[in-house]
């Protein structure tokens, strides 16, 4: 199979262009790219003039709740929301049911996902066993099943020790750690940000040092074990310090935020809002700004969505029963170029940390548009305008604080392994 | 002017002008409490549900006997007693409940903002008798309508509010409404239960020491204080709770003569108020049980529209 993508303006920070380009796919691989290429015999043509085409998306934070939650949400519907928003590769979180915590249960994501998923699906599986935080899972046997990298993402590692020697043996088994990081004795019963808004609501907050401290806390194990540890879904304004500090004295940290954490505040929980409940919490202006800065100054080197989706019965709730956690997939690229007219990124580093970056922390060949790469591809319209209707979105589940709200920029095409498999109409 | 609310959910949704009516209806009201036959045919044939799901005595007595007075026929469920421990939503137990053509829903929820999401699904009048720690509306009228009669006034009452503020509804149902109608309020209480920008709820002045509160104050409203459920790690004991942020006789002397002493029952007897305090010649205890009957017949009155007035 042939594809020539014609005229569009190339992206690609791996390879630091950005300019007016033709890209030919040959056989699920990038075979040339270059100017005024012609279309060779049997090739299919797409005319990408006036859009962007970059290295294929890459989500490093989803929630696919397959197996066992498929209710939810499944490796069709989930994948099938991901490449609606544009993402050719997501990472898929092992809070399932059961857990994937070993090889069993990884073998079965990857099963699945070679015969029914749209895009690339690399597990993550867990760091302890169960997720329940008292022995290491097995990381060695989940690494050659398929994992990219291991976390209890949903609840932190609460013991430190274990903490300590998770980076130790992941280091050893050359798999990334990717922490969630809350102390929970902080958290408590905590239902929402901590400040004037839930004081005003009347519900429980959760403080800012609920999160600073526990970053804090696996940012010193990582340098005192001099490992490579990832930062999911940071929300404050002093884990975005916390992380620029240690950055800059050598710790192998990174991190990433998610899209909500940059476009809302905890104003959005207002009228006890359940679609505006997740964890961490959306949080006050202040964080906004600085998780915008940490994002220009490269503190924060990806954006992954925590696409957590709830059935409507565990959303439709007094607040303080709803679950937490909202769906991301497909808002995630019109919110994140907001980034990019606001002028705090530029396009390259905006695709740098929806592409680049995630590929690089997980050790995954894709995120480049190289000759001879997998042929994994995003064609994007930053300009053209929508708005996110409920009944339109891919995903089993609706719980988006953003259903109504106007869009700018969107996938118009998603190319996995050189095979279109969304196309906006 | 009439009361154009279908609910009533907090005091921060209404104006001074609203507040001011309700107080002025459960004012007129209240003779009717003390008749020989206490019962006028206001709400005939209306039907009211009293829907508790947390553990009260005062406010659904009171409710109850209020809907009583009005002649409006009224039905208690408990979360004890009804399909709530069989795990039923809120959303579900409403649409039965609604399926009966109630006329008003008085609730009681433990979760903030329960009353936001059933007045939202149901086509009848829902009254808030405490959500979590979001408001009490019923308390706070009841409040303003014992002060008023002391003082003929609200407008630059100087107000202490002491106690538990971070999860107390009375608190910020009180704030509201003071504020709204001219008060001025003082809190106090241990920096673990002062919840951050509480004074940005209205003009609320937050103060170090209890001391400065009750200086001068009008009325001292003190707060309940519940260990058992706001958590062991707020404050070391009872012991020293009661030592810096209880009412005794020697703090309420630094209070205007005539100030009212407040307190929303049921109270711990030797933690927030001294049992001197308490059954003292300053204590309002009572009368805002009392009071609270014609204010919420008032409330009743209103949402049902006020238009079948008096007889």
């Amino acid at each position: 199979m042939k594809l020539l993508i014609k005229g569009g303006r190339v992206v690609d920070p791996s390879q630091n262009i950005d300019e007016t380009m033709d890209l030919l796919v040959v056989g699920g691989r990038i075979m040339e790219l270059g100017k005024g290429l012609k279309a060779p015999a049997g090739a299919e043509t797409i005319d990408a003039a006036g859009l962007l085409v970059t290295p294929g998306l890459i989500d490093m934070h989803v929630h696919l709740r397959d197996p066992g939650l498929e209710y939810k949400e499944d490796m069709v519907s989930g994948t099938r929301a991901a490449a609606a928003g544009g993402f050719t590769s997501v990472a898929c979180m092992p809070n399932t049911k059961p857990v994937n915590d070993n090889k069993a249960i990884t073998s079965y994501i990857v099963t699945k996902a070679g015969k029914e998923a749209l895009v690339n699906v690399f597990p993550v599986g867990a760091i302890t066993q169960g997720s329940k935080g008292e022995s290491l899972a097995e990381m060695g046997e989940l690494k050659e099943s398929g994992c990219v990298a291991v976390s209890d993402d949903g609840r932190p590692v609460v013991n430190a020790e274990l903490m300590r020697r998770a980076l130790e043996y992941a280091k050893g088994m050359g798999i990334m750690v990717i922490s969630h990081a809350e102390e929970l004795s902080l958290v408590g019963e905590g239902v929402m940000n901590e400040g004037f808004t839930a004081t005003e609501l009347g519900l429980k907050g959760i403080p800012w040092a609920a999160e600073d401290t526990a970053v804090a806390r696996d940012v010193y194990l990582a340098e005192f074990t001099d490992s490579p540890l990832h930062i999911a879904h940071i929300s404050t304004s002093g884990s975005v310090r916390i992380i620029r500090n240690a950055k800059a004295r050598g710790v192998k940290v990174t991190c990433e935020t998610a899209p909500h954490y940059f476009s809302l505040t905890d104003d959005a929980v207002r009228g006890y809002n359940t679609n505006a409940k997740m964890n961490p919490p959306l949080r006050e202006a202040g964080d906004v700004a600085a998780i915008k800065a940490g994002l220009a100054d490269g503190t924060i080197d990806a954006i992954a969505t925590d696409h957590a989706p709830h059935h409507l019965d565990e959303k439709d709730l007094e607040f303080n029963l709803a679950l937490n956690g909202i769906i991301g997939l497909e808002t995630s690229l019109p919110l994140s170029l907001r980034l990019v007219e606001e002028k705090v990124l530029e396009l390259k580093a905006l695709i740098e940390k929806m592409s680049c970056n995630p590929a690089k922390i997980l050790g995954i060949d894709r995120g480049t548009l190289q000759v001879g790469a997998a042929a994994d591809i995003t064609v994007l319209d930053p300009n053209r305008e929508w708005q996110v209707e409920a009944e339109q979105l891919a995903s089993k589940s609706k719980n988006s604080p953003f259903i109504g709200s106007k869009m700018k920029g969107c996938a118009v095409y998603t190319i996995v392994g050189g095979k279109v498999v969304y196309k906006r109409g | 002017m009439a009361f154009k609310h279908k609910d009533i959910i907090g005091l921060q949704d209404l104006t001074g002008e609203e507040i001011e009516l309700l107080l002025d209806t459960a004012e007129n009201l209240k003779e009717i409490n003390s008749r020989d036959i206490k019962k006028v045919p206001t709400l005939r044939g209306k039907t009211i549900v009293n829907l508790f799901y947390e553990a009260s005595t005062r406010t659904r007595t009171s409710f109850e006997i209020a809907a009583k007075r009005l002649s409006a026929d009224t039905i208690n469920i408990t979360a004890s007693t009804s399909s709530v421990t069989k795990g039923e939503t809120l959303s579900d137990t409403a649409r039965n409940v609604l399926a009966m053509k109630p006329d008003i829903i008085v609730m009681r929820h433990a979760v903030s903002g329960a009353h936001h999401y059933l007045a939202q699904r149901v086509s009848c009048s829902v009254i808030n008798a405490g959500d979590g720690a979001h408001e009490h509306p019923s308390q706070g009228l009841l409040d303003m309508l014992t002060m008023r009669q002391k003082f003929g006034r609200l407008e630059g009452l100087k107000v202490a509010i002491v106690g538990d503020i971070t999860h107390s509804r009375v608190a910020r149902s009180n704030i509201y409404g003071l504020t709204k109608m001219g008060a001025k309020v003082f809190l106090a209480g241990p920096p673990t239960m002062m919840p951050p920008g509480i004074e940005r709820l209205g003009n609320v002045t937050v103060c170090k020491e209890m001391r400065e509160a009750v200086e001068g104050a009008e009325v001292v409203m003190m707060l309940r204080i519940q260990l058992e459920r706001q958590g062991k790690t707020l404050i070391p004991t009872m012991k020293e709770y009661s030592r810096y942020f209880g009412l005794n006789n020697n703090v309420l002397q630094l209070a205007k003569k005539d100030a009212m002493v407040m307190h929303p029952g049921p109270i711990n007897r030797g933690v927030e108020l001294c049992s001197h305090v308490a059954d003292g010649p300053q204590s309002y205890i009572l009368k805002q049980v009392e009071n609270g009957v014609a204010v919420r017949m008032s409330m009743l009155y209103h949402v049902s529209g006020g238009e079948l007035a008096t007889e």
